[in-house]
Formats: C-alpha cells, sequence, structure tokens
C-alpha cells in the first residue's frame, strides 16, 4: 500500500481525521523547507504538500504567490526540491505530495519529470491546472511513475463533473471548500459542507478539504466534514514572519500541532 | 461563422493545441459560456443585435483605404489599410468586448471583468460595460498603467475600476492571472471578457469569430475595390486577436498569404523580446497549450517590447496550429523598426498607428520592396496611436541619448 493509502488506513482505524500541511518549497530556502518539514511531522502532521514554486500561479492567492516568488529567487528548481525530499525520506516516511502548475512538470517531458518526482520520494502529485478532460491524456505517466494523482472538487463542479474527475483520482480527493483562490478567510466558506458530501457520494477515496482553512477552529469544524484538513496560506505566512529566528519558528511548529490536534480530536 | 469541429477533433483543440488548462473551479463557468455561446451564436436574433450596435456603435463597416504614398514609397505594391483604427474607443478591441458583453448580459451576468496591457481592451470593455449597464473591473500591470496613463483615465471615465497588478512583471500577463484569480472567486455573478484569442475554450474561439468580421469586411471590400483577392494580408499578432479576425476571412483562400508580426523587442534573447515563434516552447500558459517564451525549468520569462500589446510570453493556440499547417508564417520586428513605421505612416498618409499595428506596417516597409508592383496587399491598422504619443517622444529621447553616449 501507498504511504498516502496507509496514512489514511491508519487514520480510519484510529477514529481520527488527518492534519495536511502545506508549504512552498524553497521559501525562505530549501534547507529551512526540509527542517520545516521534519518538524511537522514530528508535531503530528499527518501529509505535506510541497509547492513547487511556479512564475504564474493563478489558483494562489497573494500569500503563496509572495511565497512562490521568494523561492524561485532562492533558486528553488525542481531538481533542488527533489534534492530536499531526498533528504526528508531519510528521516521520515510521511507521505509527500507535489503541489504544482503544469507547466514546470512539462519543461524537460512530462514522463521523465515524473519519474524523478516518484525517485526522490513523493507519493503523488496535485496539478492545480489539470482538469479530468486534460488529464485523461495525462495518466498513463503518473500509473507508470506509480505516483498518486490528487484531484480537486470545486464547489463549482456539477455531479457529472465529480463523477468524472473521481475516475482518475488517487490518494484522496481535494475538496475547494469556496470558489476562490488559496488564502486565509475569517470563516469556513458555506460551500464546504456541501462540496464534500457532493464528493463523498462520488468516490471511497479520502476527501481532504482546504482553501482558507487558518485557525485551529476553523480546522475542528472542516475536520468534521472529511476526513482530513488542508492548511495553506496561514502556515506559509506564519513561517515566513517567524523567519530564521529559531524561538518564532518553533512557535509556528506549535501552532501547527494545534491545527493537528484540532483535527485529529473533531 | 466558427469552424466546425473536424472528426477526430477534439473540441477546443487546433490539432495538439489550446484546450482547458484551468483551475477545477473554471470548468463549470466555461462550459456554461461554450453552451450559451453555441445557442447565441444560432440565435438569429443575437446576431441582429450583434451586427445592428457593430454599425450603430461601433462605426462598422470599417473602410479598407488605399494607402497611395506608403505603396509608392515601398516600391509599388498596392498597400490597403484595414482601418479598424476608426473603430470606437480607436481599436479592434470593442468588435470582442460588445460581443461578449451581449453575450454577458443573455447569461444573467451583471459584473464584467477584463484583463489589459496596452489598454484598448479595457478601454473597449470600460465603454460597452457603461452602455450595457454592468459593473466593471480591469486589471492592469502597474507598469503598463504608467505607460498607457490616458487610457487609464478613459476607462475610469467610463464607470470602470481600474485595479492595478503589482506581481511579477507587472504587465499583461499579470493581468491576465489576476483577471482570472477574480473570475474563480466571483464567477457566479461575474463573465470575463477575455481580450484575444487565448486562454482556455471556448475563449480562442469565441474571440475569433467576434473578431471574424474584420475579415469578412475586408474580403468583400478588396474584391469591390481591388477587383481581387489580395496576394498577402498582414496583421501584428500579440495574443493574435486582429489576426485571427482578418485571417479568418482568407482561410479558404489558398492564394492568399497569411502573414502574423510579432514584437523583436530590442533583440532575440531572453527577457528581450516578445516573439514566440522565434523563441518560444510548446508548454502551458493560462489556461491554453502552446508556444511558451519560458526557460528549461518551465518557468515563464520576462518580455520586452515597445509595445504594451504585444508584451506577453504565449500566442494564441490557432496561430500555431496555422503555422504548423503552413497556413500562415510569422516574423518579428524591432522596437526601432516599429518606431520607425509609426513615423512613417504619420508622414505618409496622415495616420497615427499604435504602435502594435506599427509592428505590421514595419514589416511591409522592411519586405515591401520584394514585392511586385501589382500585388495587393492588406494591412491590419488594429489601432490608433494616441496613447503611444508620449511613450514614442521618451524612446526617442532615450535612444537620442544612448546614440551620442555610444557615439562619444
Amino acid at each position: 500500500m501507498s504511504r498516502i493509502a496507509t496514512c489514511f488506513e491508519e487514520l480510519r482505524r484510529r477514529g481520527r481525521r488527518g492534519f495536511i500541511a502545506y508549504l512552498t518549497a524553497g521559501d525562505p530556502s530549501l534547507e529551512d523547507t526540509v527542517d520545516i518539514a521534519l518538524r511537522l511531522a514530528e508535531a503530528g502532521t499527518d501529509l505535506i504538500e510541497l509547492g513547487l514554486a511556479f512564475s504564474d500561479p493563478l489558483a494562489d492567492g497573494r500569500v503563496n504567490q509572495a511565497s512562490a516568488e521568494r523561492a524561485l529567487a532562492a533558486g528553488a528548481t525542481l531538481g533542488r526540491v527533489e534534492e530536499a525530499v531526498r533528504q526528508i525520506r531519510a528521516r521520515s516516511e510521511i507521505p509527500l505530495v507535489l503541489y504544482s502548475y503544469l507547466n514546470p512538470l512539462l519543461a524537460r517531458g512530462f514522463e521523465t519529470t515524473l519519474h524523478g518526482i516518484a525517485a526522490a520520494g513523493f507519493d503523488g502529485v496535485l496539478p492545480l491546472d489539470l482538469p479530468p478532460e486534460e488529464a485523461e491524456a495525462f495518466q498513463p505517466a503518473f500509473t507508470k511513475a506509480g505516483l498518486d494523482r490528487i484531484c480537486l472538487v470545486a464547489p463549482t463542479s456539477t455531479d457529472d463533473r465529480v463523477a468524472r474527475i473521481v475516475r482518475g483520482a488517487g490518494g484522496f480527493v481535494y475538496c475547494i471548500s469556496r470558489a476562490g483562490v488559496t488564502g486565509a478567510q475569517d470563516r469556513l466558506a458555506s460551500d464546504a459542507a456541501e462540496v464534500a458530501a457532493r464528493a463523498r457520494r462520488f468516490t471511497k477515496l479520502p476527501i481532504a478539504l482546504g482553501f482558507g482553512i487558518s485557525t485551529p477552529d476553523q480546522a475542528r469544524e472542516a475536520a468534521r466534514l472529511a476526513d482530513a484538513v488542508v492548511v495553506g496560506s496561514a502556515l506559509v505566512q506564519r513561517f515566513f514572519e517567524a523567519g530564521n529566528d529559531p524561538a518564532r519558528r518553533s512557535e509556528a511548529v506549535r501552532w501547527a500541532a494545534a491545527l493537528a490536534e484540532a483535527a485529529h480530536g473533531a | 461563422m466558427s469552424r466546425a469541429v473536424r472528426p477526430g477533433e477534439r473540441r477546443g483543440y487546433f490539432g495538439p493545441y489550446g484546450g482547458q488548462f484551468v483551475p477545477e473551479t473554471l470548468m463549470a463557468p466555461l462550459a456554461e459560456l461554450a453552451a450559451a455561446w453555441r445557442k447565441a451564436r444560432r440565435d438569429p436574433e443575437f446576431q441582429r443585435e450583434f451586427r445592428g450596435y457593430l454599425r450603430d456603435l461601433v462605426g462598422r463597416p470599417t473602410p479598407l483605404y488605399f494607402a497611395r504614398r506608403l505603396s509608392a514609397a515601398i516600391g509599388g505594391a498596392r498597400i490597403f489599410l484595414k482601418r479598424e483604427d476608426l473603430c470606437h474607443t480607436g481599436a479592434h478591441k470593442i468588435n470582442n468586448s460588445l460581443g461578449q458583453i451581449l453575450l454577458a448580459r443573455r447569461m444573467g451576468k451583471r459584473r464584467v471583468i477584463a484583463e489589459t496591457g496596452a489598454g484598448q481592451h479595457g478601454v473597449a470593455t470600460a465603454a460597452m460595460a457603461a452602455a450595457f449597464e454592468m459593473e466593471c473591473v480591469i486589471y492592469m500591470g502597474r507598469v503598463d498603467m504608467e505607460r498607457q496613463a490616458l487610457n487609464v483615465y478613459r476607462m475610469r471615465e467610463f464607470g470602470a475600476e481600474v485595479v492595478p497588478v503589482t506581481a511579477g512583471q507587472q504587465t499583461l500577463k499579470e493581468a491576465i492571472s489576476e483577471a482570472m484569480r477574480d473570475w474563480v472567486t466571483n464567477v457566479r455573478t461575474t463573465h470575463y471578457v477575455l481580450g484575444t484569442v487565448f486562454g482556455a475554450y471556448p475563449y480562442p474561439d469565441l474571440v475569433r469569430d467576434f473578431q471574424s468580421v474584420i475579415g469578412r469586411e475586408a474580403r468583400r471590400q478588396c474584391f469591390k475595390q481591388a477587383g481581387r483577392l489580395p496576394d498577402r494580408v498582414v496583421a501584428c499578432v500579440g495574443g493574435g486577436s486582429n489576426a485571427m479576425g482578418l485571417f479568418s476571412g482568407f482561410l479558404e483562400d489558398p492564394g492568399v498569404a497569411l502573414i502574423g508580426v510579432e514584437a523583436g523587442g530590442r533583440r532575440i534573447a531572453p527577457g528581450e523580446h516578445a516573439a514566440r515563434f522565434a523563441g518560444g516552447k510548446l508548454g502551458v500558459l493560462q489556461g491554453a497549450r502552446t508556444l511558451v517564451l519560458q526557460d528549461e525549468e518551465g518557468q515563464i520569462l520576462p518580455t520586452h517590447s515597445v509595445s504594451a500589446g504585444l508584451d506577453y510570453a504565449a500566442v494564441g493556440p490557432e496561430h500555431v496550429w496555422l503555422r504548423d499547417q503552413g497556413r500562415a508564417t510569422y516574423h518579428f520586428v524591432t522596437d526601432e523598426e516599429a518606431v520607425n513605421a509609426f513615423d512613417g505612416l504619420c508622414r505618409l498618409e496622415g495616420i497615427l498607428p499604435a504602435l502594435e499595428s506599427a509592428h505590421a506596417v514595419a514589416y511591409v516597409l522592411r519586405e515591401g520592396s520584394k514585392w511586385k508592383p501589382e500585388d495587393v496587399v492588406i494591412v491590419n491598422l488594429s489601432g490608433r496611436g494616441d496613447k503611444d504619443l508620449q511613450l514614442v517622444m521618451d524612446w526617442k529621447a532615450r535612444h537620442a541619448r544612448s546614440g551620442e553616449a555610444s557615439s562619444s
């Protein structure tokens, strides 16, 4: 069984909801990403999404855009992200998903690139701009590389679309809790329950709920609707503000632990 | 009006190019838009309404003007200018803005958003939003807002909100991403008036169809005025909407050469130009699979052109397919050639072209001496250049200084 499947199986067995953390790989540096990822794993995070910085991240809000700009400036190429993942893998079995726009995955040939991603230790890829209509042509490469293709379900996805989306989906289904880009919100969107329930009707895969979740209370609330919650921008912002200050980074890790605890206890 | 989907060809694809590479949230609204468009296209009432406003509000048909002195200057080929610069708001962009706003109204959307580079698409959309009582937000890179300040005032005068985009290079590409972020957030109430033959299906088809009036008129006018089909039609290519509009009238006329002219900028080197056919690789950007200026990591390269409307890293997918099939050819001219053509058309014909359109004129000035005197050539004068006067003055001042510096 894959690391992602094992992780959700274990959560299910223990009657727990999972906590997924998002980080932009290479913000502020890849060494920091390795350090933060390992500490998040120790702090109760169940799965980590590592974002590959892209010059034109049209699904991302301001926090993640700025984070991607910092990562690019710090030289976070795919090759160097893979190197960081090998370092994480040497010390942790936490499931890792690459969150990426399609173009950087195409630049050196899609199949070769996916093979490299899998070899580095990633378990899945979440392509932001690859809806099912287009994904069908790319699916054989995911299968061949042994990578789960994580699919997105949006509040605007109709039943027909959800049925089509989940046919090619692997790992878990990522439900977007509201129409919009990534970024913290004051409260959980009213769409969240509906989109999670709709996905549930069409798949047996675990359901993760994300976009806009930024406090332990929201994480608890979202976790009740799904199998796991994803926190991205809010975490990215915390680690950015902490910078290289060890005390403040530890504080950000403790805050992530509180999110994990909220999700686990939901 | 639109090319039918041929057997074995996927809807939204031109050969291997095009498609719908967007986040899932946008897929349902794109399908809704495509369905609305397919229905409107067959609806005689919609077509009658569109044609009526094109005539009375936009001022169509635009003339096809025989440029006597320009023709003489290049050595004889008969050059005709398709005067899109005479459209209401000063460029061909309004054909598409009008069409999409009529469509948005049918779809019950009361808010429209748009990106703009040179500002012409923003101005056209803002004007049509005012005319049809819609809320309008225009996204524009901060750099472009500075170099096209006059158009920013025009948009605000029409009641639009102009939002500066400060990400990345702060030009057209970032404005498109920001408009897509707005659309993804407000998708239920908002229509995104994309300004060129780019993005995800149905936009490349939709925008070409609304712009195809250029080619239909030009073909008819050419028969009437020159007595035959042209030998060549020439248009500048940023995203490629004025070119697709003109080309679409001649696709079935194999004797008519279709010529697209890209922005060669300062020179063909990474970051110095926007000539996708000269330096682009196949990739995916902002919804479409097409030629993209990118580095070996698949990061999108910065671009440069003296003309904001051509300053973009990717090209409309149908153009790449036309090139592959040998149906159209693509060339580039430099900033300097474009500025010289801007001057040239002013002096020879008393017509002030947009810097974008000046790229097409520059190609004719450079290549025209190789053509036969009896040849008939149509150049799409896609917009007027009032917006560019300050920019051209600054450009000349800068180059006069650097010229002095290098000679001393």
